[in-house]
């Protein structure tokens, strides 16, 4: 794979931090890891796209911001002409840890988190075995914790091996050291009006959310691609955007019924953008992600049987990408999550229907979004900031991230380069998995750093360790 | 010729009536005493059946054997990933064995396409899921061909003169049944209009493609009415899985409102033929007097499959006939 030569990665001038004057002796303000604090000095910055400044971290937070600071013994860092970000968060990302280290483990999927320049991610509950209990999330939790490159937030399956039948012990979870907030069968639908309606309700003991997976179950058996021209020319099972609109428009009524939080994962189709406006317009507790794939991407790319654009829900059309765009950039649709999705190579080099569903998307989001919605006029670095970390971080109920970039607020942000333009190539990718829908796609910008808790995970485009 | 043949969409309209001309130029080997040519003797066509189809195979078969060629059958049944060996891997074995062509049928759509990216021979789709069949359709249209001659002035020249360069303008080909699954009725759909039919697809709703209306044809839900106007007639099987999943309310019905009988067939006009790719339901959508009529073309579908497949092979592999001698 090649990549053009306008690589932006090595605009920032990085000085190695010497012992005595980068790294103080402190322990990480989060008194999480055993890190000690460093002490940037990150210069010429542009807060979600304003002027240039300065911003001091120390001791896990942003010490000072501004123009022209002073900072004898921090560790300078020229970021001109880089986007300032406060760390992304992520709502909806498979680890597969436990169970599917083959396709990734908590610490590379952190990794490529940290390079996405994220900060916290959501951890999907589909492992093996199923994250149903305190015990599972705890454990995912503590990886997070031990690879120490995001903040991992563990999801919780809302039934009992994600089977749809049975309430998952959702209070023990929400009550373990992971503090589960987010709960999900995600993969599956909890198709049953009843289990999603007392779902939705057990979760506000705890001030819960319920993500929903859309996707009615008996409209979409064997289903392969989104039900339209391309799905018929190539006799593939078609996948009606009914099926999803049809289980938001139940879940929309049963959350306004119960006054819950419901959560739509991965929105596809210009009739849910619809019935989410309609929800919202009623002031209801409804919020939705979109995929960065579903920004860009459409049904026709499988016209040869490429299983890398086998995804669920399903690619669709330029109608729906258009709708999903208007829908981010009103709001109606709150953040953007990755899906992250990871697969060794032999679930994809099968037969389109043998394959497995799924993308990787964390090292690639930002520079979608950026094509997608900056480019696009759509939104702005502040509009991004806002749907992917401020959002999803109130979403996710993650202390500590999503705040905006102020004196005082936690350390948590990645520097952008929004110049050039290289080629995507996933065997370059920290996930361990290479099913990239972008390979060989030219995409803008890059991440530059990204910091958690004032402590470099990223610098120069690599992780620092 | 593209080097595969996995879509009858891949043919261009030169390409079709080439395969026809050559078949109908081969046709007359069948016919003489000794019915083997040497073209493509020193090269090997594997037979890669994923799915049970002693019609489709024999056929290729004969097809590869009356050229010369040396041909191995790959039998390999059952869901790639659910056991055994992957598709990747069978393709791989066949690599090793110096396939010039693999013949494959394949439950999946998009199986063929996908095989493409791991052999060197040449690929020829024999059925892929609810994909495509695209010698069926050219056996099809070559037997049109033979029973109708080339459009125009219809019955004129029917089964008459020198086919040769033509293709089917003007003729109206009316699909009937089961067009949502069949890969047949994909492929013929593509063949048809390329040649310069007029396809109409009649079925049920629930069995019609959900985007039919960006396919090459029109499409309706009154068998009656286009039988009127149909010079051929192509009944489409309708499968045991579909009869219990709600398609249609009972078998009866479908039979009623969608199988071609006796008094239906009185509609055509007169120089109408009745097609079926096979194997038939008896009783269901065909009716056993039509199924054995003077215009039942069933059996000369199949001695025509032979003969088309052979111009497939021929017109694929004779470059590379030559190379090896």
């Amino acid at each position: 794979m090649t990549s053009s030569a306008s690589a932006p990665r090595t605009r920032v001038k990085w000085i190695q931090p010497s012992e005595a004057g980068a790294r103080g002796t402190d322990p990480g303000a989060s008194g999480e890891g055993t890190r000690v604090s460093e002490n940037w000095l990150i210069t010429g910055a542009s807060v979600t796209g304003g002027p240039g400044t300065d911003i001091h971290l120390r001791d896990g937070v942003i010490a000072e911001i501004g123009p022209g600071l002073d900072v004898p013994g921090a560790t300078p860092l020229d970021a001109s002409g880089l986007i300032a970000l406060p760390g992304l968060v992520d709502l909806h990302t498979h680890l597969r840890e436990p169970g599917r280290e083959d396709a990734e483990t908590v610490e590379t999927g952190t990794r490529a988190a940290a390079l996405g320049g994220y900060t916290a991610v959501h951890a999907m509950a589909n492992t093996e075995p199923v994250a149903d209990t305190a015990g599972v999330v705890e454990q995912v939790w503590r990886l997070g914790q031990q690879a120490g490159y995001v903040d991992v937030r563990p999801v919780g399956a809302v039934t009992v091996g994600l089977n749809g039948k049975q309430l998952a012990e959702l209070g023990a979870m929400a009550d373990s050291a992971a503090r589960v907030r987010v709960f999900s069968d995600d993969g599956f639908c909890v198709a049953d009006p009843l289990l999603m309606r007392r779902a939705l309700e057990y979760v506000k003991a705890f001030d819960g959310v319920i993500a929903q997976h859309a996707q009615e179950p008996r409209l979409t058996e064997g289903a392969q691609l989104n039900e339209g021209e391309v799905a018929s020319r190539l006799g593939l099972a078609g996948w009606p955007a009914a099926a999803e609109e049809a289980i938001i428009a139940r879940d929309v009524l049963l959350a306004a019924h119960v006054d819950a939080a419901l959560h739509i994962c991965h929105v596809s189709t210009a009739g849910s953008v619809e019935i989410i406006r309609w929800a919202k317009s009623k002031g209801w507790r409804v919020t939705a992600e979109v995929t960065p794939h579903h920004l860009l991407l459409t049904d026709d790319l499988a016209s040869d049987y490429d299983t890398r654009f086998k995804v669920n829900p399903p690619l669709r059309t330029t109608a729906d990408i258009e709708a999903l765009r208007n829908g981010l950039a009103d709001g109606t649709i709150d953040c953007v999550a990755t899906d992250h999705a990871p697969h060794p190579l032999e679930a994809k080099e099968t037969e389109w229907a043998a394959a497995a569903n799924g993308m990787t998307g964390l090292e690639t989001a930002l520079r979608v979004v950026h094509r997608a919605m900056v480019e696009t006029g759509l939104l702005d670095w502040a509009g991004v900031a806002d749907r992917m970390s401020v959002r999803p971080a109130v979403i996710g109920r993650v202390p500590g991230h999503g705040q905006p970039l102020v004196a005082g607020a936690p350390a948590n942000l990645t520097l952008y380069d929004p110049a050039g333009e290289t080629l995507v190539d996933p065997s370059a990718h920290a996930s361990k998995s290479r099913n990239s829908p972008f390979a060989g796609r030219a995409l803008p910008g890059g991440v530059v750093a990204t910091f958690l808790r004032g402590t470099a995970t990223v610098l120069d485009g690599k992780v620092t360790r | 010729m593209n080097r595969h043949l996995i879509s009858a969409g891949d043919l261009s309209r030169d390409d079709a009536v080439l395969i026809l001309d050559t078949a109908e130029e081969l046709a007359s080997v069948g016919g003489r005493a000794i019915r083997k040519l040497p073209t493509l003797r020193g090269l090997t066509v594997v037979n890669l059946f994923y799915e049970d189809s002693t019609r489709t195979r024999t056929s290729f078969e004969a097809a590869a054997k009356r050229l010369s060629a040396d041909v191995i059958n790959f039998s390999a049944k059952g869901s790639s990933v659910a056991k055994g060996e992957s598709l990747k891997d069978t393709a791989l074995t066949l690599e090793a064995m110096g396939a010039d062509a693999v013949v494959i049928r394949h439950p999946a759509s998009g199986a063929p396409r996908r095989l493409t990216d791991w052999v060197s021979g040449r690929v020829i789709n024999a059925g892929d899921g609810t994909h495509e069949h695209p010698t069926q359709a050219l056996l099809d249209a070559f037997t049109i061909r033979q029973r109708l001659g080339g459009g125009g002035a219809l019955g004129a020249a029917a089964g008459h003169g020198d086919l040769r360069g033509q293709a089917l303008d003007g003729i109206r080909v009316t699909i009937v049944g089961d067009v949502l699954h069949s890969r047949v009725a994909r492929s013929n759909v593509l063949l048809l209009a390329t040649l310069g039919a007029q396809v109409t697809v009649v079925a049920p709703p629930t069995l019609m493609p959900y985007a039919v209306d960006s396919w090459p044809c029109r499409a309706g839900y009154d068998l009656d009415a286009e039988l009127r106007k149909s010079d051929v007639v192509m009944m489409l099987r309708v499968q045991q899985e579909r009869m219990n999943a709600a398609f249609f309310p009972t078998v009866r019905e479908y039979r009623r409102r969608y199988g071609l009988d006796v008094s239906r067939m009185a509609l055509l006009p007169e120089h109408a033929i009745v097609m079926h790719p096979g194997p038939m339901n008896r009783g269901v959508e065909i009716a056993a007097e039509v199924a054995d009529s003077d215009r039942s073309t069933i059996v000369a579908q199949v001695a025509n499959g032979v003969t088309v497949r052979m111009a497939v092979l021929y017109l694929m592999l004779g470059g590379a006939a030559e190379e090896a001698a």
